[in-house]
């Protein structure tokens, strides 16, 4: 296990060398030279010439991407383009604090609706309340945000004028509702429906039996034998939840106005921002690299049949 | 398994022996689902290919005497800011979803997928190596943030390019959105063979060591004989399978990428880049239409594909009855 966790984590370097050295390279041989996006309308050749020559735009591109990724190793993403005079590492870190709380609402929002809905639908296996909690899942896991974002707009804002729609106020803020509630539908139906099937597959143990056997109240039976049990594959799902994450995060961050890591990237990309664009791919795939092995490395846990560091799975 | 297969031919037997194909094909077309979605598939490609006949008005015919109508018997979907017919442009948009799904398709998935899964699965050792490592690591980050910038990249460069071809055609190719179109397919085509390569790899590794194949290469059969004549269509029933769960991914890309303002540009329309353009507050309260109609064409789009991808599914898996 030990040696799986290194192995995996060794490839974590590679993959981020490769994926940066696209994106580094797409900036420097695509259109729009970033002294020129630096400079704006005004472009006097000499000064064009001294700023590629102090910033070391002149080097071979390969020097230039050595110098980056040392630079990247010791915590320095370089200076924004846009916002000058500002470094990347100091925008990032304020836009990507306004993400993981938006996210983190979305996710509590899911864990804290879905985990007891699907409990409720699975005790009541075959009802009308369990039906239509399917459909429900079915519904919320194919409908687009697309769809979700504005009509909750409409209803919310416009028809109840209730909530406000723009903006970000930080997690204990109005404005953080709509779209924690636009973001965590998808969510909400996966864990609704993933709880309901561990549910059902739990309730049919003998130690359920037992445990009912023995004159444990109702109340001690699902909560002690049959939810604790029935969370292990839900727990597992919020890991790859975080990969629809990224996903999600540039629709709902645009429809809502809120100034996240999503806005930030595009915006970067209109404005060739490149240190800015960078430097957000080095972080996602970063997460995301490790998300998945953790993932991983549960699953084992869960189903002892499922073997770490095999061949490729056919 | 054998027998299983077996099984509905055994039924079926007055019609003579159906191949696979024909009993899977019969099979899905049984279930309502599977053949209402492709109904309703057929009628939204179907109008997008012929978009430019079953629409009365041209996509970037404006009118700026009935601009932001409600919707009325002659503009059923109503109209946009500049005046233009809402449901003509919703079809314009579904063509261009035509397009990018079944390009990106064809060539990542089909195309480059089958071909270096066949020759990783047949071959093995260091071709499969190269193979299996490029696609590991290409599937190891979020795609999505890569796609955006090579999207952006490299479409001045190659409109340029074309624009260079274009003085030699003499014909005007830039203004029809072809630059588009190829350049978000293929940064999507980049990114989808890999799922597909890995997946005729592994068919390919099991269905290798059968004794046809030996056979066939006993009579001296070429190796690109044997790889498509004998191994090929042995993989074909996952294959489908893929192809119908991806179709979703792709058109759902597409619209994310054109919603975020890099892929499609306007004139050419997208129902992404039309979600964009009235995806704010105030034309939902003045003008809701404009944004509902083409996120509910989507939203059905998207629902239909997936209600297919799990119908094939059942129909295609052997396994199943």
């Amino acid at each position: 296990m030990g040696a799986y966790v290194i192995h995996r984590l060794a490839w974590l370097p590679v993959i981020l060398l490769i994926v940066s050295f696209i994106t580094f390279a797409l900036g420097r041989f695509g259109p729009g030279d970033p002294v020129e996006v630096l400079m704006g309308q005004y472009t006097d050749p000499d000064v064009v010439e001294r700023i590629r020559e102090q910033r070391g735009l002149n080097d071979n591109i390969f020097v230039q991407y050595g110098r980056y990724v040392s630079d990247v190793v010791q915590g320095d993403f370089g200076e924004s383009f846009k916002y000058r005079g500002r470094t990347v590492s100091e925008l990032l870190k304020k836009k990507m604090w306004v993400s993981a709380q938006l996210n983190l609402a979305a996710l509590f929002l899911s864990v804290s609706v879905g985990v007891p809905l699907g409990l409720f639908a699975a005790l009541r296996q075959g009802t009308f309340w369990d039906t239509g909690t399917i459909a429900f899942t079915l519904l919320g896991q194919s409908i687009p945000v697309f769809l979700t974002a504005p009509v909750v707009l409409l209803i919310f804002a416009l028809k109840l004028d209730i909530l406000p729609t723009h903006g970000w106020g930080g997690l204990f803020d109005t404005r953080v509702i709509l779209p924690a509630i636009v973001m965590g539908v998808p969510g909400i139906a996966i864990i609704t429906r993933l709880t309901r099937a561990s549910t059902l597959e739990v309730i049919g143990q003998d130690y359920i039996r037992t445990a009912r056997a023995k004159g444990l109240s109702e109340f001690t039976v699902q909560r002690r034998h049959v939810l604790r049990n029935a969370m292990i594959p839900v727990i597992t799902m919020l890991g790859f939840s975080l990969a629809g994450i990224a996903f999600t995060s540039f629709i709902v961050e645009r429809f809502f106005g809120i100034p996240g890591i999503g806005n930030l990237f595009i915006e970067s990309i209109f404005a060739r921002d490149f240190p800015i664009i960078n430097a957000v791919i080095i972080i996602g795939t970063t997460m995301f690299v490790i998300a998945n092995l953790i993932v991983d490395l549960i699953y084992p846990c869960l189903d002892p049949r499922i073997r770490l560091g095999g061949a490729y799975a056919t | 398994m054998l027998r299983e297969q077996a099984q509905p031919s055994l039924s079926e037997q007055g019609q003579g022996s159906p191949s696979y194909w024909a009993i899977s094909i019969r099979r899905l077309l049984r279930k309502k689902i599977g053949v209402t979605c492709l109904v309703i598939i057929a009628i939204m490609y179907g109008s997008g290919i012929l978009a430019p006949l079953v629409t009365p008005y041209g996509y970037n015919d404006q009118d700026l005497s009935i601009t932001k109508q409600s919707p009325s018997l002659s503009h059923p979907f109503g109209t946009d800011r500049l005046g233009r017919d809402n449901l003509t442009r919703i079809i314009y948009g579904l063509r261009t979803t035509v397009i990018i799904t079944v390009v990106t398709l064809v060539t990542g998935s089909l195309a480059l997928g089958i071909t270096l899964g066949l020759l990783a699965g047949y071959f093995g050792r260091f071709i499969d190596t190269l193979i299996m490592r490029v696609g590991e690591v290409s599937s190891s980050f979020p795609e999505i943030f890569l796609v955006l910038i090579i999207v952006s990249t490299l479409k001045p460069p190659i409109t340029s390019w074309i624009r260079e071809v274009e003085d030699v055609v003499g014909f005007d190719i830039v203004s029809l959105g072809v630059v588009d179109y190829l350049v978000l397919s293929l940064a999507l085509a980049i990114f989808s063979w890999f799922a597909m390569a890995r997946l005729v790899r592994g068919q390919v590794l099991q269905a290798r060591e059968n004794q046809y194949v030996e056979a066939a290469r006993s009579i001296g059969a070429t190796t690109p004989r044997i790889l498509l004549r004998h191994l090929l269509p042995n993989v074909m029933s996952p294959v489908i399978v893929t192809v119908s769960a991806g179709l979703a991914a792709v058109a759902g890309s597409e619209v994310l990428i054109s919603f975020l303002g890099i892929g499609i540009q306007p004139p050419t329309p997208s129902l992404g880049l039309m979600i964009f353009e009235n995806g704010s507050i105030s034309v939902l309260r003045s003008d809701p239409h404009l944004l509902l109609f083409p996120v509910l064409t989507l939203s059905i789009l998207l629902f239909t594909f997936n209600l297919l991808g799990d119908a094939v599914a059942d129909a295609f898996n052997p396994r199943a009855r």
